[in-house]
């Protein structure tokens, strides 16, 4: 897109500066709207589910009910609690949503559609997911309140533990691609299957650790069964309790962006991304974004599935899952898929 | 240009949150303050084209060790006040370690313009040639080159870690408080509940 710029005329580092702006309204608008309409789909799957009818008012078949939530929220006063850190109060809130909006940089929405196509896209994720953390943190330590700081306690405990198994997943999957570019990794996918299906996941060995890594980015993004940051019955609204108006509705936007986000990267590490599900020409006449979306969407409805159906875990056992039972189980298959792609001279180094 | 920008904003911004951690009167600001600082300081490892180590300071620094800082500051109720009081009776000591700390930067420093140390094997794995990307070069230098410290650090790590388990573990005295969650996982209706029907004034015999 630089390119594009210059050739209108800007020196490189303004053509450079007004492309990457450019990129990140492209990638953060539609990104924002999808969103609300995310949240549409879940109440949606959600009602079908329990045989309600959800949202039905607002709009043909309330197709607008997100935007007049985020109207009416848009409208309220925002009220800091007089005990409250000011300063942090209100900051909490900002980084949840950018650091949310800020995972989307290296993630490819087809061949050449990504805003930083960088080495380390992975290593980038894992980083910037880490630091999601700090939103639910500062918020409830900020809010000077016993049930916000409760949560942001178990938000912490619960974020640490899931980011190392989710670590060890991602290792094999990079052990399979030999890179950490995300588009290479989806590039690497093509054909995995017999030379026909497009993904990891028709791997015996990475198909565990794609159900590990499902179960896994429910508890990173704090979803049901794993939702002990906002259990109601326990902590009022968990660290959002003293948030109101928009720095409750920045925290509701990037917690789904979150959610979005971990949709599509199990479509990229382990449903072949942009690819079509088969290795067959006339599908890739489709082009690759409508794939991704589509399996980022089914991944949503997976989540919205497990969400209607699935009761809350208690706090011992969501901790004995991640330490005790994922942590050992993709250790295991790190050395498993090491010793594997090293037996069968997957480096060029057979022993 | 682009570079030199970033290079000013990171930079300021790493010096000037690095002084805020030290003069902010909230530990909890100072924590968040340090991570501010870490993760301009990753900044500007990207700048210098290390992607690799700027990654993993994030995720390690940032992601981890602060997190576990934060948890513990604000678990405390540290009173400021206090903290402060020894300010002018540990002054001279505090100038020894800062002396201290600046001479060793300063033989560091000229230490690294003479040459470069020789660690690990003598020429026994020569490093390879660098590759495209550092995460490879470092890869290659880490499994031939430094190949023994390398697995002596992995080793120290492991010890180091058995014996947080090892202090901190204690065996269940009673079998009562202890869960086996496969035993509670098994447990069905039959077993866990009894239906009764007691008549009108008397109580329920278990």
């Amino acid at each position: 897109m630089t390119e594009f710029f210059q050739s209108l005329g800007m020196s490189y580092e303004w053509a450079w500066g007004v492309a990457t702006i450019a990129g990140i309204l492209l990638i953060a608008l539609p990104l924002m709207l999808s969103v609300a309409m995310i949240i549409y789909a879940d109440r949606k799957i959600w009602a079908a589910i329990n045989l309600r009818r959800g949202p039905n008012v607002v709009g043909p078949f309330g197709l607008l009910q997100s935007f007049a939530d985020g109207l009416k929220v848009m409208l309220q006063e925002t009220i800091i609690p007089s005990a409250a850190n000011k300063g942090i109060f209100i900051l909490a809130p900002i980084v949840t949503f950018t650091v949310a909006l800020a995972a989307w940089a290296v993630v490819p929405f087809s061949a050449t559609a990504v805003l930083a196509n960088i080495n380390v896209g992975l290593l980038y994720i894992l980083a910037i997911s880490s630091l999601s953390v700090y939103g639910i943190v500062m918020a409830g330590w900020a809010s000077n309140s016993k049930y916000p700081f409760f949560s942001a306690m178990r938000a912490a405990a619960q974020m640490i533990s899931y980011e190392v198994s989710i670590g060890f997943i991602l290792v094999c999957v990079i052990l399979y691609a030999g890179t950490f570019n995300l588009n290479e990794i989806v590039l690497a996918q093509k054909g995995h299957g017999f030379g026909i299906v497009n993904g990891y996941f028709f791997n015996l060995l990475l198909f565990p650790m794609w159900v590990m890594f499902f179960i896994s980015s429910l508890a990173e993004t704090q979803r049901v069964p794993f939702d002990l940051t906002e259990a109601e019955s326990e902590l009022v609204a968990g660290y959002q309790t003293e948030y109101s108006s928009m720095s409750f509705a920045l925290f509701w936007l990037g917690e789904y962006a979150n959610i979005l986000l971990m949709c599509v990267l199990n479509a990229l590490l382990f449903f072949g991304g942009w690819l079509p599900p088969i290795d067959w020409a006339p599908l890739y006449y489709v082009p690759g974004i409508i794939w991704l979306l589509l399996k980022a969407f089914f991944f949503f409805f997976m989540f919205s599935w497990v969400m209607a159906t699935v009761p809350r875990y208690r706090y011992d056992q969501l901790m004995r899952l991640g330490w005790k039972v994922f942590l050992p189980i993709s250790l295991l298959f790190v050395v498993l898929i090491s010793g594997w792609l090293m037996a069968t001279g997957h480096y060029g180094a057979a022993a | 240009m682009i570079q030199t920008i970033a290079f000013y904003i990171f930079a300021v911004l790493v010096i000037a949150s690095a002084v805020m951690v030290i003069t902010a009167r909230n530990p909890v600001h100072s924590v968040l303050w340090l991570i501010l600082a870490f993760f301009n300081a990753a900044g500007l490892m990207v700048l210098v084209g290390a992607e690799f180590i700027a990654m993993l300071l994030v995720i390690v620094y940032v992601g981890a060790v602060a997190v576990l800082f934060l948890f513990v500051v604000m678990m405390l109720d540290i009173d400021v006040a206090a903290l402060r009081a020894g300010f002018v009776k540990n002054f001279p000591l505090g100038i020894v370690i800062a002396l201290i700390l600046l001479a060793e930067l300063v033989l560091g420093l000229s230490a690294y313009r003479v040459g470069a140390i020789e660690l690990g094997t003598a020429a026994a794995g020569e490093a390879p040639a660098m590759v495209a990307s550092n995460t490879g070069a470092i890869g290659g230098l880490l499994y031939t080159r430094y190949l023994f410290l390398f697995e002596a650090a992995g080793i120290i790590l492991l010890v180091a870690m058995i014996g947080a388990i090892v202090l901190t573990h204690r065996p269940p005295k009673s079998k009562r408080g202890h869960q086996d969650i496969g035993k509670q996982v098994r447990r069905n209706p039959d077993e866990a509940t009894v239906m009764k029907q007691p008549t009108v004034g008397e109580g329920v015999e278990l």
